[in-house]
């Protein structure tokens, strides 16, 4: 399963690296949104990958931190998620604007021919 | 509290001052009045404790930091009382000439304002008693002293004079700073008394050297000392209040107050005696040299202020303790007679309407009472007997013979004293001769007349007092100087008699020669007075010059290193993040082998892996796509993000796969929105797509992406193989249930133990969520853009139909009635998750989510007029009203004097319902949930709103081009 995660994280981030390098801003938008899932399940798997064990705490099962995944990682990963939401919506609005005000969806706000 | 009054008063009256309306003259003029005369009288009263036996000390400390052991500290010694005195007394006269100097035309406010700041600032220096803090006062007075310099900024020269005056002193501050730390550093206090009683050690300290050139650096630029003295003509460019009361009497001298203050721990060094007489010499020769020829009036006031500083700075450079008395003394003197001789020259100023020396003539016929004043003073300034000038310049000739050295000491120094004493003569003779005296002028801008008494009357309080202190130093001065001297020296203070008449002494002599030998250099040089017209000394030595050129070397070489190390270009300045990011993480891989790794503690699923097959092709389609189809890309990322929800679903976290399940909703509706505003697609440029240039750029970019892939996965893996530390898991999991009451361990540390964070969190959201609807009101469209999509034309003619209609008819019938009934539903289940989160996943950010969710739902399905006409809660108010429930949880805690944000609980027993809990983490997670829903519909509704008010304005337009316009939009929708 370490193995597959893994994968899919460098996937993800290859993937998301590749877009956010890209001159048009939707792909710039849609790159960071890929990466932030890389970020955010990276974040996550330095918990250790557990199964079935929730971190709520259980009626007869021992208060054992091996019993229950890390809670930490999942609380750190909880408000990220929501902040690249929000990122996510920003960017978005800037990238409408700057289209409205520059005529182009040139991440610099001019194609590149007027260099 | 005295002294902190002293300090604060001044701030207090800029304050209001800055507030009072531009033309009140009157009231600002009162105000400064009542200030400055308060801070006197203050001053004043505390005379009878400074001078108790023993040389008293008032002290006051108040907490700042008291974490950081940092202290507002304010201390008033005998030397301190007679600056503050004289800062405050100046202040009052000054107040009062400014009120009749400044013009109805200039705006008042900012004057007064800036001189009371700056007030304040001066006897923060003078009242300090901590190092760092005195440094932070000394600042101040570089700022108000810009500020006050540039009052007339419409003017080059007042812009020039102030950024010259700031760069220099702002410079010598940032070395005093330097200075300050080390001292603080070798005696480990910055107190004031700390360091003064530990001389022997910072004498004998390694780094006393580099201390000693830092702090004698930011005297020396303060008080304008050669080679920095250039500032401060280019400061005569202030009005000339500001330049009586900061550039002669008090601001000046705030670098020989320091090296006066310092001068125990710092002064009987041979560096000392070099650095310190070497540089005091230097602006005592330069500075009265230079004045003999200046045109303007103020230029001789300045080069004359620059000669008498280094007079001053020479004495303290000689390692004695009668030079420091003397030093003391004269700084008193130069205040009186130089402020005295800058209003004489600004009232010359503001009657003839010049200060060109070549102008003015015969003056004392139209001007007498002004003609007096200024001879009085200016005999003070050369050194005539029974003026106060004469008493201190007499000290520092007996100061000149007995300086023990080699010959060349020993009679190089007193020979240069007298010269320098000639000199002084020469240029006060010219001020007055050529102003007052010879044939009356008569084209002079305005006709002379003399000015009213209020302008008056501060320059003859100041002439009154360089006569009582000539006559009758010793029932004047004399006490006060004899506390200075015993305060900054302690037991070491020397005996010292001022007296008239000392009988005949070799200054005496030195005096007499001086005198006489400056009057006949003063004839010489008038008759020769095509000689006058150029200054021999001063040009080729203009340090304003090499001030600029340095200033335009120095901008170049920015700018040259900003256009070689930075780009306008995002993408290159993404790639060079990328890569440090790389960098960053492979820097500590290479410091040493990893632990062994652990055997793998998940066995591999086949379903698990099918969904990740999945997964990748989403992300990887979603790289390909992005360019050219936007939406097909759009639904890959989100298929990728589903995938990611489902992961952490697998693996022990359902809050986060709620979360995430709920934030991927809403980021496509987000993303699906902004898509109608997007360029058409682009026309491929084959050429360029295909030039050798755009291939190599995404070779590298290919290599790039590839590199962090594999390194992120590698890493990961490495990671999840190596056993996992204890961290604070174990805290949080033991703690969660006893402590905070909660199951849900991941939802306590969020509202419980690290509320802080969602806090934070939250209000990035609001802010985020608010910032976009501002961006969005000024919305303008690229103009390709503006045409209205056929769905929506057909929409618009729909709604225009079933205006009185409830539910749309057509395609939009079924979605429209599900939803209406799913809104009830979904509120209760958003509701649920919010209640449950403490004890099952769940809590205020997924019932947000939900709730938005459902509420756009109504949005994409009833469109946005009929939910519009029916909503009654405005999103604004609930990011506010949230913000406001997670602050109050937050602050309730003070009511029991705990720390921000400790949950209180509350255990009601109810009869009818049992024990009952409730808690203020509750009320933090309302809060939360309140913000996550204003915030995520106030988004989605500014970018939706924009479909609903371009057609307005874009249907002129639009009309006629609508069907051949169709096509691109509807084609990057499709």
């Amino acid at each position: 399963m370490e193995v597959i995660v893994a994968l899919a994280i460098g996937v993800l981030a290859g993937s998301g690296v590749w877009l956010v390098l890209r001159p048009r801003t939707f792909q710039v938008v849609l790159g960071l949104a890929l990466l932030s899932y890389a970020v955010n399940l990276f974040i996550f798997a330095t918990g250790r990958l557990t199964v079935d064990r929730a971190p709520i705490i259980r009626e007869g099962v021992p208060v054992d931190p091996s019993l229950y995944a890390d809670p930490v990682p999942q609380a750190l990963v909880l408000t990220a998620i929501v902040i690249s939401f929000a990122t996510t919506a920003l960017f978005l609005v800037l990238l409408l604007v700057a289209r409205g005000l520059t005529g182009t969806d040139h991440v610099d706000g001019r194609e590149p021919e007027d260099r | 509290m005295t002294l902190t009054l002293i300090v604060l008063l001044p701030f207090i009256g800029a304050l209001v001052a800055a507030f009072l309306p531009s033309n009140a003259r009157n009231a600002e003029s009162w105000l400064g009045g009542v200030v400055t005369l308060g801070c006197t009288v203050l001053v004043a009263s505390l005379y009878p404790e400074v001078a108790g036996p023993g040389g008293e000390v008032v002290r006051e400390r108040l907490p700042w930091a008291p974490q950081l052991e940092l202290e507002v500290y304010f201390r008033m010694d005998g030397f301190a009382w007679l600056f503050a005195l004289l800062v405050s007394f100046m202040g009052v006269l000054v107040v009062l000439y400014a009120r009749y100097y400044m013009s109805p035309q200039d705006p008042v406010p900012r004057f007064f304002a800036f001189l009371m700041a700056f007030m304040g600032a001066m006897l923060g220096i003078v009242l300090s008693g901590n190092l760092v803090q005195l440094v932070i006062f000394w600042e101040l007075t570089s700022l108000t002293s810009f500020m006050l310099i540039s009052y007339w900024y419409h003017r080059n020269e007042a812009r020039r004079g102030a950024r010259m005056s700031l760069m220099v002193t702002a410079t010598g501050g940032m070395c005093l700073l330097v200075g300050v730390v080390l001292l603080g550093n070798i005696v480990g206090s910055y107190d004031l008394e700390g360091v003064l009683a530990a001389g022997d050690l910072i004498r004998a300290h390694p780094h006393y050297r580099i201390v000693l050139a830092m702090v004698l650096l930011g005297a020396f630029t303060k008080s304008a000392q050669f080679p920095f003295h250039f500032w401060l003509p280019h400061a005569m460019s202030a009005p000339t209040p500001v330049s009586a009361y900061l550039h002669s009497a008090t601001m000046v001298k705030a670098g020989v107050f320091l090296l006066a203050r310092l001068w125990p721990v710092l002064a009987g060094t041979p560096e000392w005696f070099w650095t310190v007489c070497g540089v005091g010499i230097c602006s005592l020769l330069f500075g009265s040299g230079a004045a003999l020829f200046q045109r303007d009036l103020k230029g001789v006031l300045a080069y004359s202020t620059v000669s008498h500083l280094g007079l001053v700075t020479l004495l303290l450079g000689m390692n004695s303790r009668l030079g420091l008395v003397a030093a003391v003394f004269h700084m008193m003197n130069h205040a009186t007679f130089k402020a005295s001789l800058f209003m004489a020259a600004g009232m010359i100023d503001h009657e003839t309407g010049t200060r060109d020396m070549r102008r003015l003539s015969g003056l004392a016929h139209a001007m007498p009472v002004t003609a007096t004043v200024a001879i009085v003073a200016a005999a003070a300034m050369a050194g005539v007997p029974l003026l106060n000038g004469f008493l201190s310049k007499e000290m520092f000739f007996a100061e000149t013979i007995f300086a023990s050295g080699d010959p060349f000491v020993r009679i190089g120094l007193p020979t240069l004293a007298t010269i320098a004493s000639t000199l002084t003569v020469a240029y006060s003779l010219r001020f007055i001769h050529t102003v007052f005296f010879g044939p009356v002028a008569t084209s002079l801008p305005r006709p002379p007349a003399e000015p009213t008494r209020g302008m008056l009357l501060p320059s003859a309080l100041l002439v009154l007092a360089c006569v009582l202190v000539g006559v009758l130093p010793e029932q004047t001065i004399g006490p006060m100087l004899h506390l200075a001297a015993g305060s900054i020296l302690g037991d070491a203070a020397p005996a010292f008699s001022l007296k008239v008449w000392h009988g005949l002494t070799t200054p005496l002599y030195m005096s007499a020669f001086a005198l006489l030998a400056g009057l006949a250099l003063y004839r010489w040089l008038y008759r020769r007075q095509q000689a006058m017209a150029a200054a021999p000394l001063s040009a080729p030595v203009e340090g304003g010059r090499v001030f600029d050129i340095a200033m335009v070397v120095l901008i170049r070489t920015c700018e040259r290193l900003v256009a070689l190390v930075s780009s306008r270009r995002l993408q290159s300045q993404l790639l060079l993040i990328v890569l440090f990011a790389v960098a960053s993480a492979v820097v500590p891989l290479l410091q040493g082998p990893l632990q062994p790794a652990v055997p793998a503690r998940t066995p591999p699923n086949l379903v698990f892996a099918l969904l990740w097959l999945i997964g990748a092709a989403c992300a990887l389609g979603a790289a390909a796509q992005a360019k050219f189809h936007r939406l097909a890309a759009l639904i890959m990322v989100g298929g990728a993000g589903l995938i990611t929800s489902l992961t952490f679903a697998w693996f022990s976290a359902p809050d986060l796969a709620l979360t995430q399940f709920a934030v991927e909703i809403v980021t496509t509706v987000l993303l699906l929105l902004g898509l109608r505003w997007l360029p058409r697609r682009l026309a491929v440029d084959e050429w360029r797509r295909n030039s050798l240039e755009a291939r190599l750029r995404r070779a590298r970019d290919f290599v790039v992406a590839v590199v962090v892939g594999v390194g992120v996965a590698l890493l990961a893996h490495a990671i999840m193989t190596r056993p996992a530390p204890t961290g604070l898991a174990t805290f949080f999991l033991e703690q969660s249930l006893p402590h905070a009451h909660g199951r849900n361990v991941v939802n306590v540390i969020l509202v419980d133990f690290r509320a802080l964070d969602p806090l934070g969190e939250i209000a990035v959201l609001a802010v985020v969520a608010l910032t976009v609807f501002a961006l969005l009101r000024r919305f303008r469209p690229a103009p390709e853009s503006l045409d209205v999509p056929r769905a929506q034309r057909e929409e618009a003619a729909r709604l225009a139909l079933a205006a009185g209609r409830n539910l749309p008819s057509g395609a939009m019938l079924v979605p429209a009635t599900i939803g209406r009934l799913l809104l009830p539903l979904a509120g209760i289940v958003s509701v649920y998750f919010l209640l449950r989160g403490h004890d099952a996943p769940g809590g205020g950010f997924v019932g947000g989510l939900v709730m938005a969710t459902a509420i756009i739902l109504q949005y994409m399905t009833s469109g946005v007029l009929w939910v519009e006409s029916r909503l009654r809660v405005l999103p604004q108010y609930w990011v506010g009203l949230g913000l406001l429930a997670a602050g109050a949880a937050g602050v309730a805690a003070w009511l029991v004097q705990a720390p921000f944000l400790t949950s209180l609980e509350w255990h009601p027993t109810v009869p009818v319902l049992g024990d009952l809990h409730f808690s203020t983490v509750l009320l933090f997670d309302v809060g939360i949930y309140m913000v996550v829903v204003g915030a995520t519909v106030l988004m989605l509704i500014a970018i939706a709103h924009q479909s609903l008010r371009e057609p307005r304005r874009a249907t002129s337009a639009a009309v006629s081009t609508r069907d051949d316009a169709l096509g691109p939009v509807a084609e990057v929708e499709r």
